[in-house]
């Protein structure tokens, strides 16, 4: 095996044990999980625009180039394609590169690294050359930022073979899974959801699964019998929100965070679907050859006899991610998945 | 160019107050804006801005009102007719639109105009922007294709936190020029005379025929990077007051009163006209409704699809539903 695995120890490297459960927000939670990757795992490096002395525009690197100096965590010239392609060669030389892309949107001036290279380098080297690369992407819109600050490229990663893809949806699956994504030897695509930085929440720092599980399951965030919500990212609280609003109704939503969208968990889509026989996807991407596709397809494939409905998708439209103004118009809201679950529960078969 | 900074302190001022969620300001880049922005020539010439040119766009004679609707999230590439005012729509990627320039530059050529009446492309980036490839490749098309286009860059010494010494190698974007055989100018960029001066310089070597030029006006951004930006935490106020260097207008102003151009009562009223400006401007950004929702799907092709008519109908039947 080469250099590039990394064991996960338990303990910070100055001995410190972790236990317990804090109240962070995002932005905290994965600004400590790179603390302690950067602590335990001597390889990694943090790197990109305004990441060092600025700690980010989103303070997810804040403190970071103070504590473990200007050689491990550092400001780049400000070019994309650049940072990923010095990334391969870092990875060449035994380093674990966490770069970070500002925004979605400006991953595209580094698509020909990331498709090109990084995706294709353990292929093409036969296995001698992997790329433990994790990318980090501010994504997702919600913020009425400006053009290219919103997007959502999951599906665009997910089918560029050698790429894996992991979205947290809130701070205590962001701290765990950052923590899991940034010590495998292969690329890593982590897309923050950005509208949800500074929300707080619950983090077991300790226990990354309650209740069981591997940090690459799918998760059930609410269980119901009547239909599953399948969602990722800043979407899974709305689905949340929704599952709260139509239980009043007497309408019994599970919602299944998907967590990782390369692979997916195959297993926990048709666990969830055989028992609610019904289903709903979720995504802020376009419709269009989105994720909704692949997942309505796998539950098509594992409950085709069990499903009572067709599996609907509620998504972005086929519009470029519009201005502050139109973005409530843009994103599934509260009532566009009403609709969709009102809609699969109402199929007849003809 | 009071008319620009009385506009551009008056924005983030609106943005306080929520008249808009966020703001690019340009303060201390008002002469290098003003100077160049006024050597175009906007019967023949394009112009291709970043997020941060609104002097330009105010000194072309843009309509300011469809110029600010950037900033208050109703279109991303503002609402003026880029065809009109001869300039692109805005841009947010970090260089862009500098290739988009070359080609422009390279269509004029194709199309025939004779050397000397050559319709030329300016376009703008900063220093960050530099570091992009697309910059080094559209130098490099230019220059193969003797392109008229000029290429003005603002060395505003920040790319959000990132000084131009940890930037740019060897500190200056217009050296990089001579690689590609392009005439270059490093000018003093808070020195809107000189701006003039170099702009039109530069346009006439292009217009005649002679190929792209580049222009490196030194300044200092002496604002934030955007409302969201805090430059506490990367310099000191002590560092802003030492390397901002004269302010551009205070130094223009000075010059003016020297050369007996202007007196006080001028300036008193630039700046009426400037307020007066600024208040109708600002009325007629908080009256910008949105944009009908409609727009999001009428505006992604010439010719629509099946599909997207249908998302655009579903939109609309559940938007009424609500
Ligand atoms: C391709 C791309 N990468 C990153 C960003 C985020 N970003 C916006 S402005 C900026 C700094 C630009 O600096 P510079 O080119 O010097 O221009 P200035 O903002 O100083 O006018 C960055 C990193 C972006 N808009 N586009």
């Amino acid at each position: 095996m080469s250099n590039a695995t990394l064991e996960s120890g338990a303990d910070m490297a100055d001995g410190t044990a972790r236990h317990g459960v804090e109240q962070l927000s995002m932005q905290q939670a994965l600004n400590r999980a790179l603390d302690e990757v950067l602590a335990e795992h001597p390889k990694t490096l943090v790197f990109g625009e305004d990441c060092g002395r600025l700690g980010g525009v989103f303070r997810v690197t804040d403190g970071l180039q103070a504590k473990h100096g200007s050689g491990r965590v550092f400001d780049t010239p400000l070019a994309e394609s650049g940072i990923l392609g010095m990334s391969v060669g870092l990875a060449m030389a035994g380093f674990h590169p966490i770069p970070e892309v500002q925004f979605d949107g400006f991953a595209y001036p580094a698509i020909n690294q990331i498709v090109c290279q990084i995706a294709r380098m353990n292929y093409r080297s036969r296995g001698t050359l992997p790329m433990p690369i994790t990318l980090r992407v501010p994504s997702f819109g919600g913020i009425r930022a400006p053009e290219h600050h919103g997007e959502s490229l999951e599906a665009l990663f997910a089918h560029v073979p050698g790429l894996k893809v992991v979205s947290p949806s809130n701070p205590h699956e962001a701290y765990h899974l950052f923590k899991y994504a940034a010590t495998r030897p292969d690329p890593v695509i982590f897309m923050e959801p950005k509208s949800r930085y500074w929300q707080k929440g619950e983090v077991d720092l300790a226990n990354a699964e309650a209740g069981g599980g591997s940090p690459t399951d799918a998760k059930v965030m609410r269980e119901g019998r009547h239909l599953t919500l399948v969602a990722w990212g800043a979407m899974v609280a709305r689905c949340l929100q929704v599952a709260g609003l139509a239980a009043e109704d007497g309408i019994d939503v599970e919602v299944l965070d998907l967590r990782w969208l390369k692979p997916i968990d195959e297993a926990a889509l048709a666990a969830s679907v055989r028992k609610t026989r019904r289903a709903v996807v979720v995504h802020e991407a376009p419709l269009t050859s989105g994720l909704g596709a692949e997942v309505a397809q796998l539950i098509t494939q594992a409950c085709f006899d069990t499903l009572k409905a067709p599996v609907e998708r509620i998504t972005g439209f086929d519009v470029p991610y519009p201005s502050g103004d139109l973005e409530d118009e843009y994103i599934p809201n509260v009532d566009r998945i009403l609709f969709g679950i009102q809609r699969v529960l109402e199929y007849r078969r003809g | 160019m009071a008319a620009v900074r009385h506009l551009d302190t008056s924005a983030i001022a609106w943005q306080r107050q929520g008249l808009i969620p966020g703001y690019a300001p340009e303060l201390g880049q008002e002469a290098a804006q003003v100077g160049s922005g006024y050597a175009v020539d906007t019967t023949r010439d394009f112009v291709f801005p970043t997020y941060r040119e609104m002097g330009v766009a105010r000194a072309m004679g843009v309509d300011m009102v469809a110029y600010m609707s950037t900033h208050k999230a109703t279109w991303h590439g503002g609402l003026y007719n880029p065809l009109e005012s001869r300039l692109a729509p805005i841009q947010a990627v970090v260089g862009g639109s500098v290739l988009h320039a070359v080609g422009w530059a390279h269509g004029q050529t194709l199309a025939g105009n004779a050397d000397g009446r050559l319709g030329v492309a300016m376009t703008y980036f900063g220093d960050g922007a530099s570091s992009q490839g697309d910059i080094h490749e559209a130098m490099n098309f230019a220059a193969v294709m003797k392109a008229p286009v000029v290429f003005f860059v603002q060395n505003n010494g920040w790319a959000i936190s990132v000084p131009t010494e940890h930037q740019v190698a060897g500190g200056s974007v217009a050296a990089r020029a001579a690689g590609y055989g392009i005439p270059a100018q490093r000018i003093d960029g808070n020195d809107v005379v000189a701006v003039v001066e170099a702009t039109r310089h530069a346009f006439a070597h292009a217009r005649a025929g002679n190929g792209p030029a580049l222009i490196e006006a030194m300044t200092y951004r002496r604002g934030p990077h955007s409302t969201s930006d805090d430059p506490g935490r990367y310099r000191s106020l002590n560092e802003e007051r030492d390397d901002a260097g004269e302010d551009p207008l205070e130094r223009f102003r000075k010059r003016l009163l020297a050369d007996g151009v202007a007196d006080e009562a001028f300036f008193a009223e630039a700046l009426a006209a400037a307020k007066a400006e600024e208040e109708l401007l600002r009325a007629g950004v908080q009256e910008l409704g949105s944009r009908p929702g409609n727009e999001m799907f009428d505006l992604v092709f010439q010719e629509t699809t099946p599909a997207l008519q249908a998302q655009a109908a579903n939109w609309r039947e559940e938007s009424e539903h609500v």
